[in-house]
């Protein structure tokens, strides 16, 4: 991307939040609407690799219309289809969405739902809510940090589970709750939680 | 013809002040030769009310106002300078000088420095604060530049005047809190950095001895800001 | 879609559903879906079709009733049997027993005064329609609010209603919703936005995910009547990345309405048109501020702006912008069709309505309730949520999340409304209300709040970014019994800094637990203080 085309983006972009300086609304909703992409062009992303689910982030980014604004929709359809962001995501997002690289990395770091780090083979989120707080949700966090020997926010070493908190889950009545592998749970204590995650990982042998 | 400006008058600290309707009343002050303490705003470069030591009293209201964005308003009534302004701005750069590591004695900017004037302006002799000691990193791989995020204050500018002046968007924030720092690209040592110019912009119009010069030693970084009211009074002109 | 064609749409299927001898809703709100209540729904389904029963019984799934904590929740013809924690071995026993009687293991009291003390009004259609189909609401009454409004009334006349309601805004601010509305409409400019907040980040606090997830097509309504008042075209509704059903359920309910005319071009044949679409959250919870969440629509960090500048004048993209909290939006369908008359009856002087509470934590009967405002917190905690378990003591009630403070027991009888609350240090928040007992430390409460806000700090402001940190070391240090007196004093300074001085309400109510737990459990922190070197 050559620094003009970065300094007109660039340049753009930044007028329009200037919220002391004087805006026409009208002539702001029109470059932002039309700005990414020339009329009558169709835009074609080289795609990173072969891998299949850089189709559904292009997808995305298409659906939009290649707005700057679509950053975070399009991240969340990276984190959701490889499970997690990297650099060569951010710049194929960056790339396809005339955002600069900068502002892709703050973005995708500003908010944590999307990971820098590839998940476990499993993950268990235990939700520390006000009201699982209440009701033994660190109880939980720390039989599965000693049993498994790892730290919230981290995966064991073999890969196998990833341990993660969450900020609130939204079922409150059924605190202290936890999801394992993208399904909910509520009202676990120490014991029930670990037979869980066990169960969990000892699914896989079996099946191996 | 342009349209007729509007003037409104209000008071700060008892005078009375005429200021265009647009202006902030830092600008309206500073017409009249007073000055509110600022750290994170700089002329010619958007503002963001972030560092809040711009914060003054207006009456009739219970809140603090950043004055570095709010504009006038007739009959305004705005003190700059009471007591109670300056504790809480002293306790604004305590904090500070608590959350990084700011050792003057050793800096490049000793001497003209942003921060240790204010802090030399506002009497803070103490922190009262217990110093927090992060472990940050000093980045020293671009050709004539060096980022030393110990004296960084993420008052932002750097990255305001690499996106608004110079258009490149090499700077920008990451992370939250107390986790967040300046980063070039994506997070990658300065010298590996595909979109900057190398054009300096950054380095002076940082307030501290964050960003500077290399070859520069203790003392010897003095920022040269001139350049940026100029490019703004140049670009107006053109437009 | 016709005023016709709507009609005949509700009556379709007001005559379908007659032909049914009896109803069995299955309650498939988060809650009772993480206790497997699909399954349930599946089981039932098979039972009646292993039965050759299609015709006579109608399985359905609907939103949620609030008795979390006894799900799954499995009513039969409409409140005349309530089962709760029912599994999908019971559905023989279920489905043999609907003309005869009831299975007396699994029955759930409908006389329960957490059912019979509530009113419903934002809830009014949860546990009685499929969240999932359009003609479920359209039977209720649905989109005939918009009808009303866009055929007969003026975005003036819609704005009065509005403002005689007295509704305030129910994400927290409590801002008369009238007065925004109207402040959006005189604004400049030709482009106007609406945003519906469902970034509802309060741990502890889950109303708004209930309302999506339960009667999603309330909220698409609500937006299109405030779309029509303020003149805009065009809405979005922000949703956290974490409520995932949520989500499902308001993009269903998007398509559907699209295809059914009553969203897009032209809606009922008149010139009105209005697009909603869904932007997601992705973990912040500051992305609830007003400018922070615009920030996050345009695509960048969710970092607030100072207001002045407001978003109704001010907002995404420069344009006027309404936003209004998910709550607020699912008021506004039964203001249009009752009258604000009929709204400002109900609630005090000053706190119209009703209130939507997460009651959590110790407490009997934990979920979501819907209560007018000027209940006491006894009638609360004691009538609805059936007092404290296990016999323990009440000993305070968290409201307003980390926003909030914490009430003790003197002030049980105190009436809930915005002034009521604000008086004894807390605020009324988004609606999360957590039962505290003799066995919380009042110290650890504030330290939990605290380490949220440093946690969700946006980082932009010097108060807010360092000031939260400190404040939580402090809090570890009395809490670990480390603490001297002239730490608590520090502690004391740095509240008034940071509440006075911080950019946005994250910031400026973080010290507000700390404070509220200092007026009524000081006792708690001196005890914990250890004597200065020397002494």
């Amino acid at each position: 991307m050559s620094h003009g085309c970065l300094f007109f983006w660039g340049n753009r972009i930044h007028r329009r939040i200037r919220p002391d300086a004087e805006q026409n609304s009208d002539t702001l909703k029109c470059q932002e609407r039309t700005m990414s992409v020339p009329a009558g062009k169709k835009l074609k992303l080289p795609l990173p690799s072969d891998d299949r689910r850089w189709r559904l982030v292009g997808a995305t980014m298409r659906r939009h219309g290649y707005r700057p604004s679509a950053l975070i929709e399009t991240l969340h359809t990276v984190q959701e289809s490889f499970g997690y962001v990297d650099n060569d995501a951010l710049r194929f997002v960056a790339n396809g969405l005339h955002v600069p690289l900068s502002r892709a990395y703050g973005v995708a770091t500003f908010y944590h739902f999307f990971s820098f780090k590839p998940p476990g083979k499993h993950t268990c989120a235990i939700c520390l809510g006000t009201a699982c707080y209440i009701k033994g949700g660190p109880d939980n966090l720390k039989a599965l940090e000693e049993a498994f020997d790892v730290q919230a926010g981290e995966t064991t070493a073999d890969g196998q589970l990833s341990l993660l908190t969450a900020r609130c889950l939204g079922a409150c009545g059924l605190a202290p709750a936890a999801v394992f592998d993208g399904e909910m749970v509520g009202r676990l204590d120490r014991m029930e939680i670990q037979q869980r995650v066990e169960r969990l990982l000892n699914d896989d042998a079996r099946r191996t | 013809m342009a349209p007729p400006t509007r003037v409104k008058t209000l008071k700060i600290n008892n005078r009375d002040v005429g200021a265009r309707q647009d202006e902030t009343i830092l600008e309206a002050a500073a017409d009249v030769g007073i000055t509110i303490p600022t750290l994170c705003q700089l002329d010619g470069l958007s503002n963001g009310g972030a560092c809040r030591l711009c914060l003054v009293e207006v009456k009739g209201s219970s809140r603090l106002y950043p004055a570095c964005v709010t504009r006038v308003e007739e009959g305004m009534e705005v003190l700059t300078n009471t007591e109670r302004l300056t504790n809480y701005r002293r306790m604004i750069l305590e904090l500070l000088f608590a959350e990084r590591n700011h050792i003057c004695a050793v800096c490049v900017s000793n001497g003209h420095c942003e921060l240790q004037t204010l802090a030399q302006d506002l009497g803070m002799t103490h922190v009262h604060f217990p110093y927090r000691h992060p472990h940050m990193v000093v980045d020293a791989s671009h050709e004539r530049f060096v980022i030393d995020h110990n004296r960084c204050v993420l008052c932002t500018r750097c990255v305001r005047v690499c996106d608004e002046v110079e258009g490149a968007h090499t700077w920008d924030v990451m992370g939250r809190g107390m986790d967040a720092r300046v980063i070039t690209d994506l997070s990658q040592p300065w010298g590996t950095s595909d979109t900057c110019t190398s054009c300096g912009k950054c380095v002076h119009v940082c307030p501290t001895g964050a960003l500077f010069e290399k070859g520069k030693s203790v003392a010897e970084m003095l920022k040269k800001r001139q350049f940026l009211p100029y490019l703004k009074l140049m670009r107006e002109e053109r437009s | 879609m016709t005023p016709e064609e709507l009609d005949e749409i509700a009556t379709i299927e007001r005559e379908t559903t007659h032909q049914f001898q009896h109803r069995v809703s299955v309650c498939v709100g988060t809650g009772c879906h993480s206790a497997h209540s699909e399954e349930v729904k599946t089981a039932l389904e098979k039972e009646v079709s292993r039965q050759g029963l299609e015709n006579w019984c109608q399985v359905k799934g609907v939103g949620c009733r609030g008795l979390c904590a006894s799900g799954p929740m499995v009513e039969v013809d409409t409140a005349a049997r309530l089962y709760q924690g029912v599994t999908p071995e019971d559905a023989v026993e279920i489905v043999e027993t609907l003309d005869t009687g009831s299975v007396p293991r699994l029955e759930c009291p409908t006389d329960l005064p957490f059912f019979t003390r509530q009113t419903k009004i934002v809830l009014e259609h949860a546990g009685r329609i499929d969240p999932e189909r359009i003609e479920d609401y359209i039977v209720m009454g649905g989109y005939t609010a918009l009808l009303k409004t866009l055929t007969e009334m003026t975005p003036a006349e819609v704005i009065e209603q509005i403002t005689t309601s007295g509704l305030r805004g129910r994400g927290g601010g409590g801002y008369p919703t009238g007065l925004k509305w109207r402040t959006v409409a005189i604004a400049a400019g030709t482009q106007k936005y609406i945003i519906c907040n469902g970034d509802e980040g309060d741990p502890g606090a889950f109303m708004d995910r209930s309302i999506l997830e339960s009667d999603p097509h309330r909220i698409l309504e609500g937006m299109a009547i405030a779309a029509y008042a303020v003149g805009a075209d065009e809405g979005y509704v922000y949703v956290r990345a974490e409520y995932p059903l949520a989500i499902k359920r308001l993009r269903a309910a998007i398509i559907q309405a699209e295809r059914n005319g009553l969203l897009g071009k032209n809606i009922f044949g008149t010139p009105f048109s209005f697009h909603v679409e869904i932007r997601l959250g992705a973990g912040a919870f500051v992305c609830g501020e007003e400018t922070a969440l615009i920030a996050s629509i345009e695509g960048r960090r969710g970092t607030p702006r100072p207001r002045p500048p407001y978003p109704a004048e001010f907002g995404l993209w420069g344009c006027p912008t309404l936003i209004n909290n998910v709550e607020t939006i699912a008021n506004i369908v039964p203001i249009v069709r009752n009258g604000g008359a009929w709204f400002a009856e109900i609630g005090t002087e000053n706190s119209k309505g009703t209130k939507v509470f997460a009651l959590t934590g110790r407490v009997n009967h934990t979920g979501l309730i819907e209560v007018p405002m000027g209940i006491t917190l006894r009638e609360i905690v004691f009538d609805i949520g059936g007092g404290i378990p296990d016999g323990r003591k009440f000993k305070a009630v968290q409201t307003g999340g980390p926003s909030g403070g914490c009430i003790p027991e003197e002030y049980l009888d105190m009436t809930v409304d915005y002034a009521s609350l604000a008086q004894v240090g807390s605020i009324m928040g988004s609606g999360g209300m957590i039962i505290m007992d003799e066995t919380s430390n009042m110290v650890d409460v504030a330290r939990y709040f605290m380490e949220f806000c440093m946690t969700e700090s946006c980082g932009k402001c010097i108060p807010c970014r360092v000031g939260t940190v400190q404040m939580h070391e402090l809090l570890c240090r009395i809490a670990a019994g480390q603490a001297t007196p002239h730490d608590l004093e520090l502690l004391e300074e740095l509240c008034d800094l940071v509440k006075q001085t911080s950019l946005c309400g994250l910031g400026q109510s973080s010290p507000n637990p700390v404070l509220s737990t200092l007026r009524y459990f000081r006792n708690e922190y001196m005890d914990q203080l250890a004597a200065k070197p020397g002494e």
